[in-house]
């Protein structure tokens, strides 16, 4: 079966500067799997390769076995296929709610403007913002304003979503909200690569746990396992710190 | 009061060379009214002012300016503004685009012109746009008139609306690029759905700004050989002024720019604010 994720031997430096040192490893169909580790670990930077936002200095990518790192890919097909969420929401902020999740539809997929906005109505709906169609971005809080992110890249139909800490930026009585779609979705069987410091997340979603330190993965398994007995000693030091902050 | 703590106890406050700041203060700013108030008297008191009023502000001479004022000149003016800022705009865009280019050589293309045209006098470009039919036997700007004048203050404006849309494409932020690129966008497709609109935005106010500014050059048309049909407000207002030989139709030229150029600026710090 093919791999809906095959990263192999990934090296990514910026500068002198090495953020990711060697990382191997995939994603099946319909999996979810969420990234742990702390900051500066390479883990954002591991979520952007997987659709070239950061080009590896050195390694493959496969997403769903074409290898995106082939210079001759037509990355912008690739990309049409994985849907991505990001930290910041990065809606765009000169279009309402609806558009937002219509121009690439008609843009990118050459949708027509009616089916484009059905589409669109049908998964700002399905997200729970259905009756912000007409707003601008600034005009939504920041909760909804990631579930329009969401609507956005659901609307084109992508095989694989890949979300950058989507509530990292929230007040946290707005986390939830977010995190109830993902849910949502990830029992749809949508196979979800999520980089996140939401334990409760990764243990009850994810169908498996990588935790990353220092540009390498250092373990990888069920959460059952990554959260609740973890082998190694970085990972139990961050486990620590993230689910006793006060020690 | 013996057993009173010292540290409560109420110290003078520190003097220095006699005078206390409040009333240095009151003193030099009496001095700066009393300065106003002798210039004002002065200016009063030796000004011409039947002279004054004869030269700048006979209504008469003022009455000859109409309607050709509103009909022709300030038509022309608007016409030249107007067309020399769409020039502008197109071409500013196109710089900007250039200069931001991962091509090396247009973005050197691109930053030789706007120094080039940045750091010339406008009244140079002028001249040298009279001279063209010289250089190119043959050639003629199209339009006329129109088109020289057009195409000088174009010129010239390009090159500062050049930098106000660098500014603004570089100010829209990185994940809106990123956002439209992982949505499967090409880079040019991104580039004309997402960041020009938010940048055409940003600059607007800058822009309304570069239109007075252009609207001020168009005087240079002046310098072009210009046919009566052709004029604009400088030398409509210069050419009655020699005529009668009084400067009043050049300040009836002035008042109608500011007509115009002071609600423009008033429209540019609203737009700023919002």
């Amino acid at each position: 079966m093919t791999h809906a994720i095959d990263v192999r031997d990934l090296h990514k430096h910026f500068g002198n500067n090495e953020v990711l040192k060697g990382i191997d490893f995939t994603v099946e169909p319909g999996q979810v799997v969420c990234v742990i580790g702390p900051s500066g670990s390479g883990k954002s930077t591991l979520l952007r390769c997987v659709n070239l936002l950061e080009t590896p200095t050195r390694g493959r990518v496969f997403v769903e076995g074409v290898e995106i790192t082939d210079p001759d890919v037509d990355i912008d097909a690739v990309r049409r296929r994985i849907g991505m969420v990001f930290q910041q929401f990065n809606l765009f902020p000169h279009m309402s709610a609806l558009q937002n999740v219509m121009i690439a539809q008609q843009r990118v997929l050459k949708r027509g403007r009616k089916e484009a906005e059905v589409v669109a109505r049908e998964n700002l709906e399905k997200v729970g913002v259905g009756a912000k169609c007409d707003a601008r971005p600034a005009q939504l809080s920041g909760g909804q304003q990631q579930r329009v992110a969401i609507a956005r890249a659901l609307a084109m139909n992508p095989d694989l979503m890949l979300f950058d800490e989507p509530t990292s930026a929230l007040d946290p009585e707005l986390v939830g909200d977010v995190l109830t779609v993902m849910r949502k979705l990830a029992e749809e069987g949508m196979t979800m690569l999520v980089v996140t410091h939401e334990m409760g997340f990764a243990r009850d979603v994810a169908d498996r746990v990588v935790f990353m330190d220092g540009g390498v993965i250092v373990e990888d398994g069920p959460p059952s396992q990554v959260i609740g007995d973890p082998q190694h000693e970085r990972t139990r030091a961050f486990l620590r710190r993230v689910l006793h902050p006060e020690g | 009061m013996a057993d009173q703590p010292r540290t409560a106890e109420a110290r003078p406050a520190p003097r220095g060379s006699g005078l206390s700041p409040r009333k240095k203060q009151r003193i030099s700013r009496s001095i700066q009214y009393a300065l106003l108030v002798a210039a004002v008297v002065a200016f009063f008191f030796y000004a011409d002012w039947p002279s004054l009023a004869q030269n700048f502000a006979k209504l008469d001479v003022a009455e000859k300016a109409l309607p050709d004022l509103f009909t022709i000149a300030l038509k022309n003016t608007i016409v030249y503004a107007v067309g020399g800022f769409a020039v502008s705009f197109v071409f500013g865009l196109l710089l900007a685009l250039m200069r931001l280019s991962s091509v090396k050589p247009y973005r050197w293309i691109a930053i030789v012109y706007i120094e080039i045209f940045r750091g010339l006098p406008a009244l140079l470009i002028f001249l040298m746009i009279t001279f063209l039919p010289l250089a190119l036997p043959g050639f003629e700007v199209p339009g006329g008139t129109y088109g020289q004048g057009i195409l000088g203050l174009g010129l010239v404006g390009s090159a500062y609306m050049a930098e106000v849309f660098r500014a603004g494409l570089q100010a829209v932020p990185k994940g809106q690029t990123e956002a439209a690129r992982s949505l499967g966008m090409s880079s040019g497709r991104a580039l004309v759905t997402v960041v020009i609109p938010q940048a055409i935005r940003m600059v607007i106010p800058p822009t309304t700004n570069q239109f007075v500014a252009l609207l001020k050059d168009s005087s240079l048309v002046l310098f072009l050989g210009v046919s009566a049909e052709y004029v604009e407000l400088a030398k409509f207002g210069n050419d009655l002024a020699s005529q009668y030989a009084n400067a009043t139709p050049i300040m009836v030229a002035g008042v109608t720019y500011l007509i115009v150029t002071i609600p423009l600026g008033y429209l540019a710090t609203r737009l700023e604010k919002r």
